[in-house]
C-alpha cells in the first residue's frame, strides 16, 4: 500500500468517487459559511468600508492560482519521472481551474483597485506577475490542445511548465526590479504583525479552506473526465481497426 | 558543428526571405511608432529605448519558426537526431546561426534606427550593449520555442503565445538597461542582470530544447 498505487486508473477512480461527495460537500460548507461569515458577520473597515470584504475571493483565489501552477508543476514532474499516466492527465485537468482561479484574482483585484487606488489597472509588479502567469496557463492548455498524441503532449507540457516556473520566479523578481507598485505587502503571513486583523483573518481562512477543497474537488472530478475520455477514444480506436477503417490513433 | 553553422547561415542568406526579412520588420516597426504617438522629438526620444527593444524582440519573434520548421519537413532534422554530435550541441549551434542571422544584424541597424527615434548620444553604447547581451537569450529561448511546436501544423501563433512569456524578464532587463544609459543613470544593474540570464539560459535551454524535440522526434 503506498500513495503509488493510485496511479492505477482504476483504483484513482474507485478512491476519488468514493472522496468527491465529501469534498463537495466540504467545500460547499466552507464556501458558504465562510463567504457569509465574511460579508454579514464581520464589520466593515474603517478606511475601505464594504470593499474590503472583497478579500474573502481575491486572497483564496490568488492563492490557488499559484499553488495550481504548483501542482501542476509536481504532476509534471512525476510525470517525467515516473510516467503515470494519472499524473499527466491530473496536470492537465488543473490548467482551465488554475486559469479560472488567476482570471477571478485578476478581476475582483481591479473590482477593488476601481474605488481603492482610482485605477482598475496598474503595472505593479504584483499584478503583473499575475498577468504573466495568466499567459502560461494560456500557452500550456494551448499546447495541450494542439498535440493529438496524449503522450506527447504531455511530455511537451511537462518541459514546458518545468521552463515556465523557473522564468515564472524570474519574471517576478524581474517585474518588482522593473516597477515599485501600489500593491501592499502580504497580509498573511505566520508572522502575527503583519496579519489583518482577527475579525476577518479567521472567516478568510475558512474561505480559503474552501477553494482548497473546491481546487481539489474540481481538479479529482476533471482528471477522471479526462480518464474517461482517454478511454472512450482507446475504445473507438480499437473499434475502428476491427471495423477494418485504420487506426484513428 | 562548423560544417551545420555553415550550413545554416549559407541557408538563410541564400534563402532569401529569412536574413532581411527580421531586419525589414525591425525598420516597419520603428518607423510606424512615430505615426501612431504622434513627432515630437523629446516623446520619441523618451521612449526610444524601450521602442527598439521591443521592435527587437519582435523581429525576432517573427523568425523563429524558421529555425526548426523547413528542416523538420524535409527530414534534416531527423538526420540530425541520429548524428553522433548530441542534439543538445546541434540546437545550440542552430540556435547561434539563428542569432548571427537575426540578432547581430539587429544590433548593427540599432544605432541607425535610434537617430531615426532621437536616442540621446549618451544611449547609443548602452542600447548596442544591451542588444548585444540580451538578443542571444532570446535567439536560444526561441530555439526551446520551435522545438516544442516544430510538429504542430500552423504552430507559429502558438509559438509567440508560448515564447512571449518566457521573453518579459530579458525584455525587462534589456530595456531598462538600455533606458537608464539614455537617460544619463548607471546601468550596471541591469546589464548585469541581462548577463545573468543570457548565460542561464546559454547553459541550461539546449537540455530542455533537445529533449522536447526528442519527443517531437518520437
Amino acid at each position: 500500500m503506498s500513495l503509488w498505487e493510485y496511479a492505477n486508473p482504476v483504483k484513482f477512480l474507485r478512491l476519488s468517487e468514493r472522496v468527491l461527495p465529501w469534498l463537495w460537500a466540504l467545500a460547499a460548507l466552507c464556501l458558504i459559511g465562510g463567504l457569509a461569515w465574511g460579508y454579514f458577520g464581520t464589520p466593515d473597515d474603517y478606511r475601505q468600508g464594504s470593499t474590503v470584504k472583497i478579500i474573502y475571493i481575491h486572497v483564496p483565489a490568488a492563492l490557488m492560482a499559484i499553488n495550481g501552477w504548483f501542482m501542476m508543476l509536481v504532476a509534471s514532474l512525476v510525470w517525467l519521472i515516473r510516467r503515470h499516466h494519472v499524473s499527466a492527465l491530473a496536470a492537465r485537468a488543473a490548467a482551465p481551474v488554475g486559469v479560472t482561479m488567476t482570471l477571478i484574482a485578476l478581476i475582483t483585484g481591479a473590482v477593488w483597485g476601481q474605488p481603492m487606488w482610482g485605477t482598475w489597472w496598474a503595472w505593479d509588479p504584483r499584478l503583473t506577475s499575475f498577468l504573466i502567469l495568466f499567459l502560461f496557463y494560456l500557452g500550456y492548455m494551448a499546447l495541450w490542445s494542439a498535440i493529438e498524441d496524449p503522450d506527447t503532449a504531455a511530455d511537451l507540457t511537462s518541459v514546458l511548465c518545468l521552463v515556465g516556473s523557473v522564468f515564472a520566479v524570474l519574471s517576478r523578481y524581474a517585474v518588482n526590479f522593473w516597477n515599485q507598485g501600489l500593491h501592499q505587502g502580504a497580509s498573511l503571513s505566520l508572522d502575527k504583525e503583519e496579519n489583518v486583523a482577527d475579525v476577518f483573518y479567521f472567516p478568510l481562512l475558512v474561505c480559503i479552506a474552501g477553494f482548497v477543497l473546491l481546487f481539489l474537488a474540481l481538479v479529482l472530478y476533471r482528471t477522471g473526465t479526462e480518464i474517461r475520455v482517454r478511454r472512450t477514444r482507446a475504445l473507438r480506436a480499437r473499434y475502428d481497426q476491427r471495423q477494418g477503417r485504420g487506426a484513428g490513433v | 558543428m562548423r560544417a551545420l553553422l555553415v550550413r545554416d547561415l549559407r541557408l538563410a542568406l541564400r534563402a532569401g526571405g529569412g536574413f532581411g526579412l527580421g531586419l525589414a520588420f525591425f525598420l516597419i516597426v520603428v518607423v510606424l511608432v512615430p505615426f501612431s504617438v504622434g513627432p515630437q522629438p523629446e516623446l520619441l526620444g523618451r521612449i526610444a529605448a524601450g521602442v527598439l527593444w521591443l521592435a527587437a524582440l519582435l523581429a525576432c519573434l517573427l523568425s523563429l519558426d524558421r529555425i526548426l520548421a523547413l528542416d523538420f519537413e524535409d527530414g534534416t532534422l531527423d538526420v540530425l537526431a541520429t548524428a553522433p554530435l548530441p542534439l543538445e550541441a546541434a540546437l545550440s549551434v542552430k540556435a547561434l546561426a539563428h542569432w548571427l542571422t537575426t540578432g547581430v544584424p539587429l544590433v548593427v541597424a540599432a544605432p541607425v534606427l535610434a537617430v531615426l527615434l532621437n536616442l540621446p548620444v549618451a544611449g547609443y553604447g548602452g542600447l548596442v550593449l544591451s542588444l548585444l547581451l540580451g538578443t542571444p537569450a532570446l535567439s536560444v529561448i526561441g530555439t526551446f520555442g520551435a522545438a516544442l511546436t516544430v510538429g504542430i501544423k500552423r504552430g507559429g501563433l502558438l509559438l509567440s503565445l508560448l515564447v512571449l512569456p518566457l521573453y518579459v524578464p530579458t525584455l525587462i532587463f534589456g530595456a531598462e538597461a538600455a533606458r537608464r544609459s539614455a537617460a544619463g543613470l548607471d546601468a550596471a544593474t541591469p546589464l548585469l542582470m541581462l548577463a545573468g540570464i543570457s548565460a542561464g539560459v546559454l547553459a541550461l535551454m539546449p537540455f530542455a530544447s533537445a529533449a522536447v524535440l526528442r519527443v517531437n522526434l518520437r
